[in-house]
């Protein structure tokens, strides 16, 4: 800090796991990628299990975190990251396993993975960047895209009666979760509850309890063509008006 | 818990799909990851009943891609492990395959053919040749051993979890429905016993080592340029290994008018011709790529030096022929094909196909 | 070059065809012969008729499939019609004249046809404890649940009269035909279950490359257990074999 004073300039504090070599980061400006992986940066630090981790990110934007963290790291393809975590825990019992992903990697070309793994009760955690929309190919529909929102192939805005409701990927995974589920929606909007959402689902790993899930509500300027304001209004009303943010399921605390 | 030896040599009768287990077992393996589909189920079931004495694991996994990539984690943790399918099972894997073509993981993938295309039949076929050999995007290199007995297929799948885990591509047991089906002699073995070492493996990511330095795999490039280096420096291992891998065997070709080229389980009708011709005088030979990649052109254009035709027959459209038109481009030798795709070509096929030369 | 015999058996799903075949070519292996048993096997788990396809030999097997078979066994008429293409000149042909109905299905048989039924599992034994770790290949498994595992060989005969084979469907031009009433000596003078086993006695008598005793050694193998709790199972299994031996020699 002393030496940062005397350069006349202040960086703001990183993740210990975090890789500086790979910062800043690849992400937009005003994405809510960087906010989460802070979040869960800091839950890893303070869990002291860095050298544990296996870090997987997915294809999309989500992808730009390919070498984010000094831990392992695999980047695999869209969609296939539960299953490459998955296969990991099942080997080795002994490292931590993060799937990230985006909307499109979970709810849609990877949701097949995902519900299995919540309904086996994989041990693994999963963490998801729900920003509503395809942000990578230039902001397609998504599953999460909000009834009536404009994107590049909904120009007219996403209708239900065609496309249905957005995915409410905790719901899901809490519906199907055997015992031992831990599953959230946080939202980059709170990072302090979402840091803890995000502990609470490694340490519920490591505990071995059961599958851990935290959706984060996220944000996406550039293809939601929306400035500092409004991006922020959209995460914190509209998202969260459809998309309730809160623990879904915790797991029952051990007797003795 | 046990661990697992063969103890000596034991002569057994049993399905392809049991050996196929058994060889897991003999290479060590620790975790099978599958998604039910016939003709390859029993390799599944029996490993499901012998691995839990010997602390292996299993997952079965929602689809074939899953399968696959979960593989993939298993062998990214350096664990020994693999996976079966066929048919559209394959196609699906193949997702999986090609991202191991690119991160160069030793993964093994047991592929019994059947009928295609699509759901087709569950029986057999050789119609996943080219799928199997070639089905990714891009130009990924693997290694595929294509069987035609028991004893092959006991010894292959070892071979596989060796080439995998030497060479860093990922490699593919190529059998069928009738191999997986049939019941007939082998002898399995320990391999340590034979003097044949299992390569041992190496954790590629999940080492819990305090100080330890961290990796990142990746199978995304931003640049042209990046991209070109690492697919060039795969070609040039895959180049270097090439003839250390490549195999082949044949029979009479020395003297031979007449080749029949076939793989796999066709080669057993190959062989049974052979015998039948030759007996009658007739100046026959045969010659057959064991791996389909590398595919073992020289040997092959070598071989037939001094024949006036080739017989290539396979249980597809063409998709054997190709490779050996490949390999003989502008050899003066006429290519006979006799393709019968999705069927089962007979001993007795061959030799009336030989006597209508 | 060592000879191959070719045997080709054909009936109903349930008729324990494959359990023929399985037998013949798991005896013929403890024989020291060279043994290929291949089943057909579709989607369909029950109905069709099924067709086993066993060759032994002295010497290399080449293809498990062939065209034309040495010994041809249909045992219902529909199999005698599905398996006209393996009838060549050198067949010899023994097909089952009882006046059967043209095909009857019983439920209990779904999965006989080897669709993705895995058959017991010999080779899968236990590690012997105490010494040095090894795995038996020849130890049964015992400590599976033996219902998955379980090998009655399943089998029914036809109990419905009706016309039986058609002699216009019998191919004209092979080296014998022999007809043999399997299901009615089974019905009337022995056992339906062990119809299958006068039609093993009768492959043995027409094949001439086994001994009747290395069959009774692989039933004393598959059924020993049975046979220990029910002696009178093993005599009517083996008055069965003989009885269908004695039926083809005598016709030979």
């Amino acid at each position: 800090m002393q030496e940062l004073k005397e350069n006349n300039h202040l960086q703001p504090a990183m993740p210990a796991c975090w890789n500086e070599e790979t910062k800043p980061h690849k992400f937009c400006p005003g994405c809510g990628h960087g906010i989460i992986l802070k979040a869960l940066g800091e839950a890893i630090d303070e869990l002291g299990v860095k050298d544990q981790v296996v870090f997987g990110c997915d294809i999309g934007c989500s992808l730009l975190s390919w070498d984010f963290f000094a831990t392992d790291s695999v980047q695999t393809h869209h969609g296939r990251t539960t299953p490459v975590i998955t296969g990991m825990k099942r080997a080795n019992r002994d490292i931590v396993g993060i799937a990230y992903m985006g909307d499109g990697g979970g709810y849609a070309i990877g949701s097949q993975h995902l519900f299995n793994a919540a309904v086996r009760g994989e041990k693994i955690t999963i963490i998801l960047c729900n920003n509503c929309n395809y942000g990578m190919t230039g902001g397609q529909m998504a599953p999460t895209t909000l009834p009536g929102m404009k994107t590049e192939t909904s120009p007219y805005g996403r209708d239900v009666e065609e496309t249905g409701y957005p995915t409410k990927g905790p719901e899901m995974v809490a519906a199907v979760a055997p015992e031992g589920a831990y599953v959230a929606r946080g939202t980059i909007a709170n990072v302090r509850q979402l840091k803890g959402f995000i502990k609470k689902a490694l340490e519920n790993q490591i505990a071995g309890n059961g599958i851990s899930f935290v959706e984060c509500l996220s944000s996406c300027p550039t293809n939601w063509r929306t400035n500092a304001k409004k991006t922020w209004e959209f995460v914190e009303k509209e998202m969260a008006q459809y998309f309730k943010v809160g623990e879904l399921r915790t797991p029952q605390v051990k007797e003795g | 818990m046990a661990e697992v030896s063969l103890q000596g040599e034991q002569r057994v009768f049993m399905t392809g799909n049991e050996v196929v287990a058994w060889a897991a077992l003999a290479a060590k393996v620790d975790i099978m990851y599958g998604y039910p589909i016939t003709p390859q189920n029993e390799i599944m079931h029996y490993w499901t009943r012998l691995a839990p004495k010997y602390g292996k694991r299993f997952l079965q996994t929602e689809d074939e891609i899953s399968a696959g990539f979960t593989m993939l984690g298993g062998v990214m943790t350096g664990r020994k492990a693999f996976t079966a399918t066929a048919g559209p099972g394959n196609v699906l894997m193949q997702e999986s395959a090609v991202m191991a073509e690119m991160m160069r993981l030793p993964a093994v993938f047991v592929i019994q053919q059947r009928g295609g295309p699509s759901t087709a039949t569950v029986i057999y076929a050789q119609q996943e040749t080219t799928l199997t050999a070639f089905g990714g995007n891009g130009e990924g290199h693997r290694i595929v051993y294509s069987t035609s007995t028991h004893q092959e297929l006991f010894d292959y799948t070892i071979k596989a979890f060796n080439a995998a885990w030497t060479y860093r591509f990922p490699t593919f047991v190529l059998g069928d429905g009738y191999q997986a089906k049939m019941r007939e002699p082998l002898t399995i073995y320990d391999p340590g016993e034979k003097g044949l070492e299992l390569v041992p493996t190496e954790p590629m990511v999940g080492e819990n080592k305090p100080g330890k330095q961290f990796k990142y795999l990746r199978n995304t490039y931003n640049t042209e340029d990046e991209l070109y280096e690492v697919v060039m420096d795969n070609q040039r291992d895959w180049d270097a290994m090439a003839p250390k891998v490549v195999e082949w065997s044949e029979k009479g070709c020395e003297d031979a008018d007449i080749v029949l080229v076939t793989h796999g389980v066709v080669s057993r009708a190959a062989l049974g011709a052979y015998d039948l011709l030759r007996a009658q005088g007739k100046k026959v030979g045969v010659f057959r790529p064991i791996t389909i990649r590398p595919f073992p052109d020289k040997q092959l254009l070598a071989a037939v030096q001094k024949a006036k035709k080739l017989l290539v027959a396979e249980s597809a459209y063409g998709q054997l022929l190709k490779l050996v038109q490949g390999a003989l481009y502008g050899a003066p030798v006429e290519i006979v094909p006799v393709l019968r795709p999705g069927i089962g070509i007979t001993t007795e096929e061959l030799v009336e196909e030989y006597n209508k030369l | 070059m060592a000879k191959v015999v070719k045997i080709a058996l054909a009936g109903e799903g349930g008729q324990g065809v494959q359990s023929i075949a399985e037998i013949l070519a798991e005896a013929a292996n403890e024989e020291g012969k060279n043994a290929l048993y291949i089943p057909n096997f579709g989607v369909e788990q029950r109905g069709g008729v099924s067709i086993a396809y066993v060759q032994i030999s002295d010497g290399a097997i080449g293809a498990p499939k062939f065209q034309r078979a040495d010994i041809l066994i249909p045992l219902s008429p529909r199999a005698v019609k599905r398996t006209k293409m393996h009838a060549g000149r050198e067949t010899v042909y023994i097909y089952d004249n009882s006046l059967v109905q043209e095909a009857e299905v019983n439920d209990n048989i779904v999965g006989l046809q080897y669709n993705d039924v895995t058959p017991p599992c010999p080779a899968a034994g236990e590690p012997n404890p105490g010494s040095a770790p090894a795995t038996s290949v020849t130890a049964p498994n015992k400590d599976l649940p033996q219902d998955m595992i379980a090998g009655d060989p399943k089998t029914c005969s036809f109990t419905a009269p009706g016309p039986g084979v058609n002699p216009a469907d019998i191919p004209a031009e092979v080296k014998k035909v022999i007809a043999i009433p399997a299901n009615d000596i089974a019905k009337e003078e022995l056992h339906p279950r062990v119809f299958n086993i006068i039609i093993l006695g009768a492959v043995i008598a027409a094949t001439e490359v086994l001994p009747l005793d290395s069959i009774k050694k692989a039933l004393e193998t598959k059924l020993g257990d049975k046979f220990k709790a029910n002696p009178a199972l093993r005599d009517m299994n083996y008055k069965a074999l003989e009885r269908g031996y004695q039926t083809i020699k005598g016709a030979m």
